[in-house]
């Protein structure tokens, strides 16, 4: 407080405030960046920890005998590029895992599902969203029992206009207070089932060893129209 | 001098508390305290930039000047701030997919830079630790406390997922109140915790009032702060 009183004389003048000033941001800056440097690759393998986490919950490790995360295929689904995760057993491809997503309350949601060979939904589960907590968070497997109701479904077991809240005359519970969001989820998940009926032979193939652009060809003229 | 740590203690515990006092910070305090766990989590994450930047702002205040203060201290406290996003994210990686949310939104929380201001620029480096530590709890209990009632009142539940915040040791703090309760929506949205603050702030000026020996102590601690309190926006 009395420090203003004392100080030099320098201290007064701009250049030392723009020296300051510059001084600290790149101090700042290359904290920083070596914050960042040192951090990058850690973070990235978290990442993929994660990834492969939320893959192994949706294609249970009995279905497979890869490692998801190196048969990943990207296939064109209305015009949109899809990645999906193929589970491999003895050679066969069991099941594949890809991410679905949605407009919900508050911003996008993004699910994981894993579906197998046969189109039945093996396990959903929710990788991102910003619902309201309390609320529109039940859709976390964490915080409630709502999206295993999805577990084991098809359009052959459950009629597609019954994929719906059942404020809506459909199947799945709503939550109190809060219906935009299974609303929303709800809405992904059939898409994404409808999306392997129709990809399905992309899908469940094993990818070649060929370039991918001959594979994409060929596949979009048999699979498509 | 130990009486000047109990002064900082109580300054930020409760005569001087961030949000009931200083009525700073409502921005991250209205967003995450929809339930206990969030305010705690949230309260703790804060802690920790508030002690650091306390650190480093005292520690520098002999080459900053009055002029280029504020953009220095944004400067550091944003530093800070994105390194602990940074490293959590790197090492901590559990605890951040909790906090990961909420570490960002620290550099909105103008009470750190009202620390460094009116505390941080003025002491030595011990006392700028202690009111960073103080400050940081005095937030955490205010988040706790307005997350608690609003989790109570909105979903019957107390210290829900703490056991994600926490580890599994902690599980036996989350409890269900009110069981097989509705739930009331306005407490979980924005306007509940306005309400919620307003209510607790009521009591807060009530139990000052009740409780006569707080009060001088409280207008000296204002007195021997003049300029600091009302700097910051």
């Amino acid at each position: 407080m009395t420090k203003q009183a004392n100080e030099p004389a320098y201290k007064k003048r701009s250049a030392y405030h723009g020296a300051l000033l510059g001084g600290f941001a790149t101090l700042a800056a290359t904290l920083l960046m070596m914050g960042n440097i040192s951090t990058k690759d850690i973070i990235k393998q978290r990442v993929a920890e994660d990834l492969q986490a939320s893959l192994s919950q949706v294609i249970p490790d009995d279905l497979h005998d890869n490692n998801l995360l190196d048969n990943q295929i990207t296939i064109q689904h209305n015009n949109q590029p899809v990645i999906a995760y193929q589970g491999i057993k003895n050679k066969k491809i069991t099941a594949v895992a890809y991410s679905v997503s949605s407009q919900g309350y508050a911003g996008e949601i993004v699910l994981i599902m894993g579906v197998n060979a046969s189109g039945e939904i093996i396990a959903v589960r929710v990788l991102s969203h910003m619902e309201t907590p309390g609320l529109g968070d039940k859709i976390e497997a964490e915080k409630d029992n709502w999206i295993f109701s999805f577990d084991g479904l098809s359009f052959n077991k459950l009629a597609e206009d019954k994929w719906k809240v059942k404020k809506d005359g459909g199947e799945f519970e709503q939550f109190s207070g809060a219906t935009i969001t299974p609303r929303a989820a709800i809405k992904a998940i059939k898409e994404g089932l409808d999306m392997f009926n129709q990809q399905r032979q992309k899908l469940l193939s094993l990818k070649k060893t060929e370039p991918i652009k001959t594979v994409k060809s060929t596949s979009n003229g048999d699979a498509h129209e | 001098m130990s009486n000047d740590y109990k002064r900082i203690t109580y300054d930020g515990l409760w005569s001087n508390n961030v949000v009931f006092s200083q009525m700073l910070a409502l921005c991250p305090l209205l967003a995450v305290t929809g339930t206990a766990t969030n305010g705690l989590g949230m309260g703790l994450a804060s802690l920790v930039v508030m002690v650091l930047s306390g650190l480093v702002i005292s520690m520098l205040r002999g080459i900053i000047t009055q002029e280029v203060r504020i953009p220095v201290f944004v400067l550091i406290i944003a530093t800070i701030v994105t390194l602990v996003d940074m490293s959590m994210n790197a090492w901590l990686h559990d605890l951040y997919k909790v906090l990961g949310l909420f570490v960002p939104l620290i550099v909105t929380n103008c009470a750190i830079l009202g620390r460094a201001e009116s505390f941080a620029f003025k002491n030595p480096v011990r006392p700028s630790i202690v009111d960073g530590l103080m400050m940081g709890l005095g937030f955490t209990f205010a988040l706790v406390l307005l997350g608690a009632v609003r989790e109570i009142i909105g979903s019957g539940t107390l210290f829900a997922n703490a056991s994600l915040l926490l580890g599994d040791t902690f599980s036996f703090l989350e409890l269900t109140l009110i069981p097989d309760y509705k739930g009331f929506l306005l407490m979980i949205l924005p306007p509940g915790g306005f309400l919620v603050l307003g209510f607790l702030l009521a009591a807060k000026r009530v139990i000052d009032q009740r409780i006569p020996q707080a009060k001088p102590v409280s207008i000296d601690a204002k007195n021997d702060l003049p300029d600091g309190e009302s700097a910051p926006a």
